[in-house]
């Protein structure tokens, strides 16, 4: 399966070129893109790990893909993600938050169903890597 | 036309018998709008021969203090302070006949936090007063103290997007159609293949509650195994409007604490169920973490004439007071009404902490929102995915794109339709964000990728000459160019 969170997970994956110009929108507003990264995609998992801090007052996308090269030397066999950040108030949330790095293989996702009283059924929804340590989720692939 | 003021003042004001409203000091051209005041744009079309003048203080006696003959016990009251007064009457620039009214209301009449105490005022007695023709409120100002007694949208535009995850696009949807008829298990099949193509809500319509061939328990069960089903499968989170709308208080109530015991993120309601009872379920969902999607089922009845009832822009601004998340206000280029100034200004006050005054959008008065929860407008009704560029350019990105028909009429399935829609979106923000000419190279970006998408190219196919070009029957009385001073 494809984990399709972020903007463009239904177009063919962003090359480096594509990356750049979404990233240099981004500065060009003012936001400060963070370089995220996990191996746990589930999906109301918020915190994926940051590779360092927003960058701040950058104007050249050039920076950040450098960044993101250096976090996929560390972190390539993981989920990698720009997230753009706008402070203005009345915001002061991510406003473009896209996948550039997935697994090799994306196993997906088990739904367990808990059959409770009456017909209701309680969710569980767990990613199959999950069933591995943290940091080795991925890792042999 | 704004001539002196004509208010009989002393004993005289009070001597019993009928007087003239613009004599009982409901016709004020000299008064100035205190910031606290609320401010209603009324257009009144007078009877033939009924001074205008007389006819705008007509309406503000008969929204605030007045009855038809003079009474004595005003003068048990500060009813200076109490009367509405009527400060301007222009005519409508080429409209005969008819005449913009804005009228000044103290504060003190209203009821904190009740869209039911505003509206029974504003909109209670006046609409049917004789010797008006036809009576349209355009617009309201309303000041940031009474707008701060408003709780305003449950969960917000920012919140709703952290909750979904889901940020840099509008955000995709469809209702579940036939829209009557389905069981049970037929409308989750709907939902499911909808949710797991690529949308990130689908949607009951505005008359599915509980009907012999859907009980409304049946719907909610089997479309949350589908909203979880379309979870697992894209590792994103879903949603689907469950319209909990009801005959009473106590059944809507219900229905929504089964959808959260369900684990559902959203719950609908209609419009019809009146605004106390929105205000309620605002409150609730404020309570219950919930997004509440209002479907504006009716407003048509009195929003789409010009001349008379209450425009959409009015009713939006009370239903951001009121504190839904969601509401339908136009396509532009779908199906249904809809000027595209017109529905400019709908989105403005939907969206914007501050809406300037832009008459060619409608908007007549600066309006602070005070930091009020964002509202999500919905656009839905006969789009499809080869618009995605005009939709885009027409109605940004904080939206809900709707496509009923657009995803389930798609020839190759439902998640096909789904993945069409969810493809031509990416590739057009992808395109604007790039900095190209998105709306004149719409076509192309769509052509472009669909080359990698047989979904999108077979939707695009399908709907290539598929348009509603109908005249509006509403829209701004002003031109661009054309400068009023306020």
């Amino acid at each position: 399966m494809r984990v399709t969170q972020g903007c463009f997970s239904f177009l063919p994956d962003l090359t480096d070129e594509q990356i750049s110009r979404q990233v240099q929108y981004c500065l060009e507003k003012g936001w400060a893109v963070n370089i995220e990264f996990t191996d746990d995609p589930h999906p109301r998992n918020n915190l994926w790990e940051m590779w360092g801090l927003p960058m701040f007052d950058l104007r050249d996308a050039a920076g950040v893909m450098m960044e993101l090269s250096e976090c996929r030397k560390v972190y390539g066999d993981r989920y990698i993600r720009m997230s753009a950040f706008d402070s203005s108030h009345g915001w002061e949330s991510v406003r473009l938050s896209f996948i550039v790095n997935r697994p090799k293989q994306e196993p997906g996702f088990r739904l367990e169903r808990h059959e409770m009283s009456g017909r209701n059924i309680r969710y569980t929804t767990t990613p199959y890597a999950a069933d591995r340590p943290e940091g080795v989720r991925y890792g042999d692939q | 036309m704004n001539e002196q003021s004509m208010t009989i003042r002393g004993k005289d004001r009070y001597k019993s018998g009928v007087m003239e409203y613009k004599k009982m000091g409901y016709w004020e051209p000299d008064y100035e709008p205190k910031d606290t005041d609320i401010i209603a744009l009324f257009r009144v079309t007078p009877q033939d021969g009924v001074d205008p003048i007389e006819a705008a203080a007509a309406v503000a006696g008969e929204s605030s203090t007045a009855t038809w003959t003079v009474v004595w016990t005003d003068r048990l009251t500060a009813a200076e302070k109490y009367r509405a007064k009527c400060y301007r009457v222009d005519p409508v620039p080429n409209s005969p006949g008819q005449y913009f009214a804005y009228i000044a209301y103290d504060l003190d009449l209203f009821e904190n936090g009740s869209i039911a105490n505003l509206s029974a005022s504003i909109i209670g007695n006046v609409f049917g007063f004789k010797p008006l023709k036809a009576l349209r409120l355009e617009d309201m100002r309303l000041p940031v103290a009474y707008v701060k007694t408003f709780q305003g949208p449950a969960t917000g535009i920012v919140v709703e997007r952290e909750r979904m995850d889901k940020f840099g696009r509008p955000l995709l949807g469809a209702t579940v159609k036939p829209k009557l008829g389905l069981s049970g298990r037929n409308y989750g099949r709907v939902v499911y293949e909808a949710l797991k193509g690529g949308l990130d809500f689908t949607k009951d319509d505005e008359n599915i509650n509980s009907q012999p061939f859907m009980h409304w328990r049946e719907r909610f069960l089997y479309c949350m195994e589908a909203v979880n089903k379309a979870q697992a499968a894209s590792g994103e989170i879903k949603g689907t409007y469950l319209n909990v709308t009801a005959g009473t208080m106590e059944d809507m109530y219900e229905r929504a604490e089964f959808a959260k015991e369900l684990g559902s993120i959203i719950i609908m309601i209609d419009l019809v169920i009146g605004y106390t009872a929105i205000q309620s379920m605002a409150k609730w969902a404020r309570r219950n973490d919930m997004i509440l999607h209002l479907h504006r089922a009716g407003h048509s009845t009195y929003t789409r004439q010009r001349n008379h009832g209450v425009s959409f822009r009015v009713i939006a601004k009370w239903m951001r007071l009121a504190g839904v998340d969601h509401i339908h206000a136009g396509t532009v280029v779908g199906k249904l009404e809809g000027d595209p100034a017109t529905t400019r200004g709908y989105y403005d006050i939907c969206r914007e902490d501050y809406n300037p005054a832009k008459l060619e959008h409608g908007v007549f008065f600066d309006q602070h929102w005070a930091s009020l929860n964002k509202l999500m407008p919905v656009a839905s009704g006969g789009i499809h995915a080869g618009q995605m560029h005009q939709l885009l350019d027409h109605l940004g990105e904080d939206v809900v794109l709707q496509f009923g028909g657009g995803t389930i009429g798609h020839p190759m399935g439902i998640q096909a339709g789904a993945t069409a829609n969810r493809v031509a979106l990416e590739a057009m923000i992808l395109a604007r964000n790039e900095g190209r000419d998105y709306l004149h190279e719409g076509p192309e970006i769509l052509a472009k990728a669909a080359q990698t998408c047989t979904p999108l190219k077979s939707a695009l196919e399908v709907w290539k000459n598929v348009t509603f070009n109908y005249e509006s029957t509403d829209m701004p009385d002003y031109a661009p160019t054309a400068s009023v001073s306020m």
